[in-house]
């Protein structure tokens, strides 16, 4: 197989055990694809997560490579939830990767914001809200980044139809920045 | 041109009051200096920037709910246009990521022609780059300089794949196809000729009075800051941190060559340029040892169940026939599973998150720009200085539309 | 002083049969000739087009290889590159147009003095492209009328050179005032 594409996971057996051993209860699931580590986490605690994993003293998990949502609406698969947040780490000094997803419900899509722990987390929640709805509690000023401001739904949601246009009515204004 | 005072700058509604020392001022979407499709909203004190605030989406065009319902190879010329200034690192880059979720190795030959094809496009990515700031700044020369380069690069594309800008060239599983007779003597040619160009125009800015004056210092971030908000690729390298995913987690053979990451101090506009005009040297070093041993044997992986069958294949047996028809039928068919791969694009890491549901489609693709976490940082560099330093400073960022609002 | 040549060219200009043309006499055809003063002012339109790129997204990468010297646009006359509105007449939309952008291309537009011409580089300014999605405008002639569409994704610059030619054939045949309330009837 091919490990070229990404770095490879953290260790090849327990993956951050530091991690593992701090939030013990909090961990639901961890798994290993193709050399990508995921931990499946419960939503509640998981500011003082990714503030941890910032501040490990071994691999500091100094990058916030990406955070995106995902639907699992239309998925073969059993999930436990609809909806889930996907946070995508790296650390620079020792080259390694850390995926952590936390399922957030369909009745309730929220999540704690992260955009004070790392600067770039901003956008990247916006961007969560914009497409899929997901609310993240916190954020300074959640709303519209890529879609104008006068869509209605979440498009990248699997039951919104990737052809329907909804066209922008009003001249120029600002979308209240 | 579509400058005017914003109504309501604020989400308070707060109109500027009127013997308010600052004014607001709308920049963009259609403003030369904003590259594209950017707009700015600043607020000015005579001709300091006291305050910005960014707006993006004006080129958002569904690129991830386009990857739901197209046909995993179908999304190839989708990733074209994301980093449309070099077209090709994003076809490897979703390609190599797919190749991953499959757990296959594409064939020596390919992987060489990848990489060649790659350093090509950082180096036409860099011109444009290092082109468009120039002419902000005012130095149009190095522009029509640059744009020559560009064009013979572009014809080595057109020989390949016959397209120049958007290639599509690879396939999930190898290429569209293999190098057409006598290219490598033409890009040995091409990339003769480049230095040359690179020369010119180190004589005309790098120690340009002008020049330094107008990016030295300016647009300035610390490292810090610049980890903080997820910076890669060569605005990363400009502030001092020597990662580059080539050397950190090498694929497709990059550690067999002898190249440097080049760096620089200061995180400013000036250090940005000098990290790209390195960078250009140092990808002609890598093309110089890629093209010269280029592995012999097929560009495409033989299982027949991820790239088409060779073509006499499918006129005469009817194996090939059959795998042929089902591939193009049904498609590729990835194991269950959700990845993420990552490579070094001309901006920073390009990352692609797959999942697959197993089926000829995939469940969903997510593109990691670098742009997006670049130009959210903008501000922090372009604050309490001047507009014309803010323009400066955009430019060296190579904010690229399509890939920052996808 | 304009040459025997370009007089030829302007009798071979076809127009209706109702225009007298009254030819110079024999001894002032070597310094003179006589023309529709229409056909002059559109003769000189044509060759000075200020285009205006509305540049979004990747045919705008392909109009600086136009504009630059390989293709060199210059050769027709359109090489003043304006990026105000208001100094050029032939806007060229480079590039997808989303849902978020429509209002800001019509601002542009509106903005420009008569007479002015637009042309849509690209499927995704003329058609929407492959971009079947929530997000883009399926063309942006839904909001600008549009003169001359060039196909190609990204079109090459020969393509958008030939657009240009098309266009100043175009311009070469039209009024001197434009008839503009078409727009009126398909926009909004």
């Amino acid at each position: 197989m091919q490990e070229t594409g990404t770095s490879s996971s953290v260790s090849n057996s327990g993956m951050l055990p530091e991690f593992a051993s701090a939030f013990a209860s909090e961990i639901l699931a961890t798994e290993d694809f193709r050399g990508d580590v995921t931990y499946v986490i419960k939503p509640q605690r998981i500011r003082e997560m990714i503030r941890f994993l910032k501040t490990l003293e071994r691999c500091p998990f100094n990058v916030m490579m990406d955070l995106f949502a995902m639907d699992y609406l239309k998925s073969n698969t059993e999930m436990p939830e609809r909806f889930a947040v996907i946070y995508n780490l790296y650390s620079l000094p020792s080259n390694a990767r850390v995926r952590l997803k936390a399922y957030v419900p369909e009745a309730k899509p929220e999540i704690e914001s992260i955009h004070d722990v790392y600067k770039a987390a901003n956008w990247f929640e916006r961007e969560a809200w914009d497409l899929f709805g997901i609310t993240f509690t916190g954020h300074p000023h959640l709303q519209r980044i890529l879609c104008h401001n006068e869509f209605v739904g979440h498009p990248l949601r699997k039951d919104y139809p990737s052809d329907q246009y909804q066209r922008l009515k009003t001249s120029i204004r600002s979308t209240g920045m | 041109m579509l400058e005017q005072v914003t109504e309501n700058g604020r989400p308070d509604g707060a109109v500027p009051e009127a013997d308010s020392k600052y004014m607001r001022l709308n920049v963009g979407p259609s403003h030369p200096a904003t590259h594209g499709t950017l707009r700015i909203f600043v607020e000015l004190e005579g001709e300091i920037l006291r305050d910005m605030k960014l707006e993006i989406g004006y080129l958002h065009r569904c690129f991830e709910k386009m990857g739901e319902t197209h046909a995993w190879n179908q999304v190839i010329p989708f990733t074209d246009r994301l980093n449309y200034c070099s077209a090709m690192m994003n076809n490897v880059g979703y390609v190599m990521a797919v190749e991953k979720l499959l757990g296959i190795e594409v064939t020596p030959r390919c992987q060489r022609i990848r990489v060649i094809m790659c350093e090509l496009s950082r180096i036409i990515d860099h011109l444009v780059c290092i082109g468009a700031n120039s002419v902000d700044i005012g130095a149009l020369t190095c522009f029509w300089y640059f744009f020559r380069e560009r064009e013979n690069v572009y014809d080595l594309f057109e020989a390949l794949c016959g397209a120049r800008l958007t290639t599509s060239a690879t396939r999930v599983g190898g290429l569209y196809k293999d190098l057409p007779d006598g290219w490598v003597e033409w890009a040995k040619k091409v990339i003769k000729q480049i230095p040359r160009t690179l020369d010119d125009v180190d004589g005309l800015l790098t120690n340009n009075r002008i020049w330094i004056d107008r990016t030295k210092g300016v647009g300035p971030i610390s490292k810090e800051l610049a980890l903080d908000y997820g910076f890669t690729g060569p605005c990363l390298r400009a502030t001092g941190i020597a990662h580059d995913l080539r050397k950190a987690s090498p694929y497709y053979g990059y550690d067999q060559f002898k190249w440097n990451v080049v760096t620089s101090e200061g995180g400013c506009t000036y250090s940005r340029y000098l990290v790209r005009m390195g960078e250009m040297r140092e990808s002609l070093k890598i093309l110089e040892q890629a093209l010269e041993d280029i592995p012999e044997g097929p560009v495409n992986v033989a299982d027949w169940s991820i790239s088409l069958p060779p073509k006499e294949q499918v006129y005469t047996t009817i194996e090939g026939l059959m795998a042929h028809f089902k591939l193009v039928m049904h498609g590729i068919k990835p194991p269950v599973g959700e990845i993420y791969s990552a490579t070094e694009a001309a901006n920073g890491e390009l990352g692609f998150f797959i999942r697959s549901e197993g089926e000829g489609r995939p469940y969903r693709v997510r593109c990691r720009p670098p742009c997006f976490a670049i130009y959210q940082g903008f501000p922090e560099m372009a604050l309490n200085q001047t507009v014309s330093d803010a323009v400066s400073t955009l430019g060296s960022l190579n904010i690229v539309a399509g890939e920052l609002d996808r | 002083m304009i040459s025997v040549e370009i007089y030829r060219n302007f009798m071979q200009i076809q127009r209706p049969p109702t225009t007298p043309v009254v030819a110079p006499s024999e001894e002032a055809k070597d310094f003179a000739f006589t023309t529709r003063l229409a056909d002059f002012i559109q003769w000189g339109r044509k060759n000075s087009l200020w285009p205006l790129p509305f540049g979004t997204a990747c045919c705008a990468i392909e109009y600086m290889g136009v504009v630059s010297s390989h293709y060199d646009v210059s050769r027709f006359g359109a090489e003043v590159v304006r990026f105000s509105p208001r100094q050029s007449d032939c806007m060229l939309v480079l590039g997808t147009v989303v849902e978020k952008m429509g209002p800001v291309l019509k601002q542009v537009y509106d903005q420009m003095l008569e007479p002015k011409y637009v042309i849509a580089v690209g499927v995704c300014a003329s058609s929407g492209g492959f971009y079947r999605a929530y997000h883009v405008m399926q063309g942006i002639d839904q909001i600008i009328p549009v003169d001359v569409y060039v196909p190609g994704c990204p079109p090459t610059p020969e393509g958008i050179i030939h657009g240009m030619i098309r266009l100043q054939e175009k311009i070469q045949r039209g009024g001197i005032v434009r008839a503009r309330d078409r727009h009126k009837l398909i926009g909004k």
